[in-house]
């Protein structure tokens, strides 16, 4: 029977579309199983590191580390963006560069210049559209991103501080929440901020350095800020993945309402069909 | 029974061991070091090579790093391992490296976003000449 050629092969090319949506779903779901579990391994470090740079900033060292000085006058700042390689993933890039675009538009209001490190292909895209001053880029880090891939392009941001063309740096990244909500986030790197010192840390005190203090320092910064990033990038690994397997379901879900719709369509077209059927057969009868 | 400390080991991916220890002896850059609880705070720098734990209970435990630094408080000591094999010339590579995959991003035309936009022009330029055709064929 001919009746509804075009709605059964709709139906089917939205089966299939359906199919993909579902396996990338679940792909999706191993993936963040896995990026959450990096996540949290890689906490630890992050708050060690950012203990003992706490400590540090109270200690009263004979060499003040230009990180945790303030810059009075800010002409240009540096953001480091986190973003995701690939799209597919609801609005997680798209939040986060929306975020951006406000606060840079404010910052171009006050006069003041913005460098660009993009992390991630989206934000590549993006602001190379869009026309921002990108420095440095890493791009393709996949599901397992390393710290080794980060160095370069962080350093790239600390050169430009150490030698004054930028005085803030900031890093811009999504925050995961839970499996259903991720923040975008831009946070201050440099200048460094610390809390408030722990009470049995208020007293007179500093650290022995070996061998210098300006060369431990400046390794300990360096890795502060790189463990920072790093930790930004781990988040928004786990994030996209989260992000796309809530996409992917909406989108399965979609097509599931899509495809009953279409189904009921096409019954009441072939009962249609056949009802007309019966009642020519019936009246050629009856006039015979 | 001697005093004790604790020790946090860890690294960007991992956290390595975390506990309690009478001793620990670590490969610090201006040579080993040997530390017990109430040491003076200090920050130094560490070689790659073995850090050794002496636990409570008299048993000695290593485990092997590759560079890092070494905080010491008096009754916390913590090992921030690396990850990455960190070397000065090395680290200026990798920045020269990011640097230059942005140059090039801003010279090469043929990158994603362009392909983007050849599309939409093209698709513009079919409709036209499909509209063009459409007024033509009704002449």
């Amino acid at each position: 029977m001919a009746v509804g050629k075009e709605i059964r092969v709709k139906i089917k090319s939205i089966k299939n579309t359906q199919k993909i949506t579902r396996a990338m779903e679940m792909v999706a779901a191993s993936k963040m199983r896995k990026a959450q579990k990096r996540m949290r391994a890689s906490r630890p470090y992050a708050l060690k590191m950012r203990n003992v740079v706490a400590h540090l900033a109270h200690a009263h060292p004979e060499y003040k580390h230009p990180y945790l000085a303030d810059r009075e006058s800010v002409k240009r700042v540096g953001v480091i963006i986190v973003s995701s390689d690939r799209g597919l993933c609801g609005g997680l890039n798209t939040n986060l560069f929306r975020k951006l675009l406000a606060k840079m538009k404010k910052w171009n209001d006050d006069g003041i210049e913005i460098e660009l490190c993009a992390i991630g292909q989206k934000s590549v895209s993006f602001f190379k559209r869009f026309g921002g001053q990108i420095v440095s880029k890493a791009v393709h880090l996949g599901d397992e991103p390393e710290i080794a891939d980060l160095i370069g392009s962080v350093k790239v941001m600390l050169d430009a501080y150490d030698e004054g063309k930028i005085d803030r740096l900031f890093l811009a990244s999504s925050d995961f929440v839970n499996t259903m909500t991720q923040n975008p986030q831009i946070d201050q790197l440099l200048p460094v901020q610390v809390a408030e010192p722990e009470d049995e840390l208020k007293h007179h005190w500093d650290y022995l350095y070996e061998p210098e203090a300006q060369v431990v320092l400046d390794k300990l910064m360096t890795r502060y800020i790189e463990s920072l990033v790093y930790q930004g990038v781990v988040e928004n690994s786990a994030c996209e993945q989260a992000a796309r397997m809530v996409a992917m379901k909406s989108a399965s879900d979609n097509a599931g309402d899509l495809i009953s719709e279409l189904q009921l369509v096409y019954n009441k077209a072939r009962q249609a069909a056949i009802t007309q059927e019966i009642s020519e057969i019936v009246s050629g009868a009856a006039a015979v | 029974m001697a005093m004790t400390f604790h020790v946090d080991i860890v690294s960007a991916e991992e956290e390595i061991y975390s506990g309690l220890a009478e001793m620990l002896f670590a490969p610090a850059e201006m040579g080993e070091v040997g530390i017990l609880a109430r040491h003076t705070p200090m920050l130094t720098a560490l070689k790659p090579g073995e850090v050794r734990i002496k636990t409570t209970d008299g048993e000695e435990s290593s485990v092997y790093i590759s560079g890092g630094m070494l905080e010491i408080q008096p009754h916390v000591v913590t090992i921030l391992s690396d990850t990455a094999i960190r070397a000065k010339d090395l680290d200026e590579a990798a920045a020269l490296e990011a640097k230059e995959r942005a140059e090039k991003l801003l010279q090469d035309k043929h990158s994603e976003v362009d392909f983007a936009r050849a599309e939409a022009e093209l698709a513009e330029a079919i409709a036209q000449i499909q509209t063009i055709k459409k007024m033509k064929s009704r002449r």
